[in-house]
């Protein structure tokens, strides 16, 4: 392997891990929010044992996100100095953006909803988890402004002299028709994944430990539940939005998608394939006719081109060569960004009907056991998904770094060698992998550990010494 | 004033920010063995950061993204350059973020034990290597024509930039050293300002041979008066920490002595980036042609334009919530504060009924 492939390599490890991280700490610093509303709306205990309980959770996740965030920030001079030279007119400017507006926000306003329970007024306090859930979002924002740029580059002209992309319009880059629908897109993605894990968490509580806060875990799978459900529509509903803008962007993506080699109309989206999706005829598939005319022009009977024309395409605009991606990936994760996550959307519709009118789950039974299996699955599958549509997104631009602008194989940093790149690629694997098992262990074990006491702690003689509400 | 000269005073900025808040965070994290001689007592270290050790660390995101927003081709040269130092910076900054939010997760000794360890390297190394870095890119590296990087990993860990590596080392130790003792009450309190003390003569040291050496590289009228004031402000805040205190009778002149180091690390830094201007990373390999400077690393005027306007609206504001921050969190914590562990742990009983 070269060096470029081994940043490759790197960059996608350290990035899928990161958005791990991420997603959850989107969806469960809002669902924490809005538990914490609900307690200062009623006063309900409950509300407050659940914020605390999940608010455990979120910063157990956060501290992940935080930490393999950095490497985000300085892998693209580190192993792409060549990409980072021709885009940094453009593409700093929302790295650094995001810092300022958003990561400042989170960090401080999180250290004060961590460490202000008994410092601050309720309501500050409150409106401190919701800047930090604001400020989130706000950081998506800006770093998938600048994914999209590499997706679908506007605002820009080329300087011939410099040899590098210069902003010429940042609006048109803020407002970029694929980072407008992929924000949507990805959060209501983050949405289904803490949705789930919140379900999932307290459909296990309520099944293991029957009798124990019944009340508050029973709100907590509806509310995890049916937040992953509204998630999955508006994840279709995106989804579909964001499958046509790609048809328009890169078309090639969508062939890549489908491995649909000659242009076809009306075009037939395959579920399942079996075969080496190389070209040549498969030896069975199962096809929904029309379906991929629909998710490409939202017309059954649309035209859809075929990988081999647009490679014949793009040879005569950009010069010989291979512009179509790794095909066996793109169409498989495709289906199981779509698949994983409707599988997701069901069990969280298993959890709601289990849990229907007053009912639980009678431990003991075997389809109780088999919502257990469903219930570690629930988590997992959403996850997963993220994961797959990011490798998708990614692989599927290739052999672009930046679509129609900059090829992979020259961005990569001339003055990092090989070694040092395998350095870094074993370093951050075993460092990733290790911390990875801590992680889950700690998630488990305050998973299980059920519902904080809330209860106020005893008075003390002097106010001065009292111990601090919660301390590190 | 040019827009790319006011971007390097704004860069210059961001890590003053970063080693002035940071630098008392990673002094913390390097005195925990040393002035934590108990659980109870590594906890009261650690919850004197616990608050604001996040935000403080934002400071070096910003600055890293600003440097990429502002100035291209220096952070293309500078990070893919210095790629195995600032790995280890990496993750030196990984492990001690997550030990910070794990450690106090599990009550087992040994669970605690591997996590101290964990702040202390992750707060000794980037404090070393910042220096090593900085040092380096004072003093210029092999760059070819194409602004890249030719030396190796040891063309960095020269004489010079070692010193520099100290120097930050002593400085961010003795800062903590003064900010424990600002933030303490009782017997760590006590134990921090003799600390301070002695650190401080050896940061002191090492600040001026450092910045001399500096100077007698390459000064500018602006880098030495500001080196200059920063020595004066470290022993005017070494001075502080035995003058005692006026309302305290066992405390010293702390909140001074804080005001002293802080100012003489955001001065030393400022008289850095002072020597160093125009140049962003000057090349010992055809200076001339092949060093990076603020015109031919910079992004282009309507980049800037935005980024200023942004940072212009947006830095005060980030200044206000942060500053707010430490208001909230300005009382001293002693031992008596830590809660008890029980109120905190999940009941070891839970496990049982699942």
């Amino acid at each position: 392997m070269d060096a470029t492939e081994l940043a490759r390599w790197q960059f996608g490890i350290t990035t899928v891990y990161h958005f791990l991280f991420v997603p959850i700490t989107i969806g469960l610093s809002f669902l924490v929010a809005g538990l914490q509303t609900a307690w200062s709306r009623t006063g309900n205990e409950k509300w407050l044992k659940l914020t605390k309980f999940y608010g455990k959770l979120l910063l157990i996740n956060f501290a992940m996100g935080v930490v393999t965030g950095l490497v985000q920030e300085f892998q693209f001079g580190m192993n792409w100095s060549v990409y980072s030279r021709f885009v940094g007119d453009i593409f700093g400017a929302p790295l650094a953006l995001e810092a300022l507006l958003a990561f400042f926000l989170e960090s401080t306003f999180l250290g004060l909803w961590i460490f202000g329970w008994d410092k601050l007024p309720k309501r500050i306090h409150l409106a401190c988890i919701w800047i930090v859930a604001v400020g989130t979002v706000l950081s998506a924002a800006f770093i998938l402004a600048a994914n999209s740029w590499m997706q679908n580059p506007v605002g820009f002209r080329i300087n011939p002299e410099r040899g590098r992309a210069e902003l010429t319009d940042f609006g048109a880059v803020l407002t970029n028709k694929v980072a407008l629908i992929t924000l949507p897109h990805t959060v209501t993605g983050a949405f289904l994944t803490a949705g789930a894990l919140m379900a999932a968490v307290a459909m296990w509580h309520l099944v293991r430990r029957p009798g124990r806060d019944t009340e508050a875990f029973r709100s907590a799978v509806k509310l995890g539940s049916w937040t992953s459900l509204v998630a999955m529509a508006l994840l279709f509903i995106t989804g579909d939005i964001q499958g046509k803008i790609m048809t328009e962007v890169q078309p090639m993506k969508m062939a890549a998608a489908e491995a649909l080699y000659t242009t076809e109309q009306p075009a037939p989206f395959s579920l399942f394939t079996i075969g080496t999706l190389d070209g040549s005829r498969p030896v069975w598939s199962l096809d929904v006719p029309r379906l991929l005319s629909f998710l490409a022009t939202g017309t059954f009977d649309g035209r859809v081109q075929g990988i081999n024309d647009l490679q014949a395409e793009y040879a005569a605009r950009f010069g010989p060569g291979e512009y179509k991606p790794n095909i066996p990936v793109t169409y498989w994760s495709f289906r199981l960004m779509i698949g994983l996550g409707v599988l997701a959307a069901l069990l969280a519709l298993w959890s709601l009907w289990s849990i229907r009118k007053g009912r639980s789950p009678a431990p003991g039974r075997r389809s109780t056991r088999f919502l257990m299996w469903g219930m570690i699955a629930l988590p997992l599958l959403p996850l997963a998904a993220n994961s797959f549509g990011w490798i998708f997104t990614e692989m599927g631009r290739q052999p672009w770094i930046v679509f129609s602008q900059m090829k992979t194989a020259i961005a990569a940093s001339p003055s990092a060698s090989s070694g040092d790149v395998i350095t870094s690629l074993v370093v951050y694997t075993l460092l990733y992998g290790a911390l990875a098992v801590v992680e889950v262990g700690l998630l488990v074990h305050y998973a299980r550990a059920g519902l904080p006491d809330v209860a106020p702690p005893p008075e003390t003689a002097s106010d001065e010494d009292r111990p601090l509400a919660f301390a590190y | 004033m040019e827009l790319s000269t006011l971007w390097f005073l704004l860069i210059a900025l961001l890590f003053i920010g970063y080693f002035v808040l940071e630098g008392f965070d990673f002094g913390v994290g390097m005195l925990l063995p040393v002035l934590g001689r108990d659980e109870r007592e590594r906890r009261v270290l650690i919850n004197t950061i616990g608050p604001v050790w996040d935000g403080n660390e934002v400071w070096l995101i910003t600055a890293g993204g600003a440097m990429f927003a502002a100035f291209p081709e220096w952070y293309a040269t500078l990070f893919s350059g210095f790629y195995l130092p600032l790995l280890l910076i990496l993750l030196a900054l990984i492990l001690r973020g997550v030990a910070f939010e794990y450690r106090g997760k599990r009550p087992a000794t040994s669970w605690r034990r591997r996590w101290d360890w964990c702040i202390v390297f992750g707060s000794a190394v980037p404090a070393f290597l910042w220096g090593v870095a900085f040092a380096n890119i004072v003093r210029g590296v092999p760059l070819n024509a194409a602004h890249d990087y030719t030396g190796s990993l040891f063309t960095l860990l020269n004489v010079y930039a070692i010193l520099g590596g100290l120097t930050t080392v002593a400085l961010f130790l003795t800062h903590g050293a003064i900010f424990l003792a600002l933030k303490t009450t009782g017997e760590i309190r006590q134990r921090a300002n003799r600390l301070a003390e002695r650190v401080g003569v050896a940061a002191a040291i090492a600040a001026v041979l450092f910045l001399g050496v500096t100077l007698l590289r390459r000064a500018t009228p602006s880098a030495v008066t500001l080196a200059v004031l920063a020595a004066l402000c470290l022993v005017g805040g070494l001075i502080s920490n035995r003058a005692p205190s006026r309302t305290d009778p066992e405390g010293r002149r702390e909140g001074w002595a804080f005001a002293g180091t802080a100012a003489a690390i955001a001065l030393a830094v400022a008289s850095l980036f002072a020597d160093l201007y125009p140049f962003v990373l000057p090349s010992t390999v055809d200076p001339l042609t092949n060093s990076l400077t603020v015109t031919n690393a910079s992004s282009t005027p309507y980049t800037l334009k935005i980024m200023t306007w942004v940072a212009l609206v947006f830095t005060p504001i980030v200044l206000l919530y942060q500053g707010w921050t430490y208001w909230v969190f300005r009382k001293r914590i002693g031992v008596q504060h830590i809660p008890d562990e029980a109120a905190q742990m999940p009941a070891p009983g839970g496990r049982a009924v699942g």
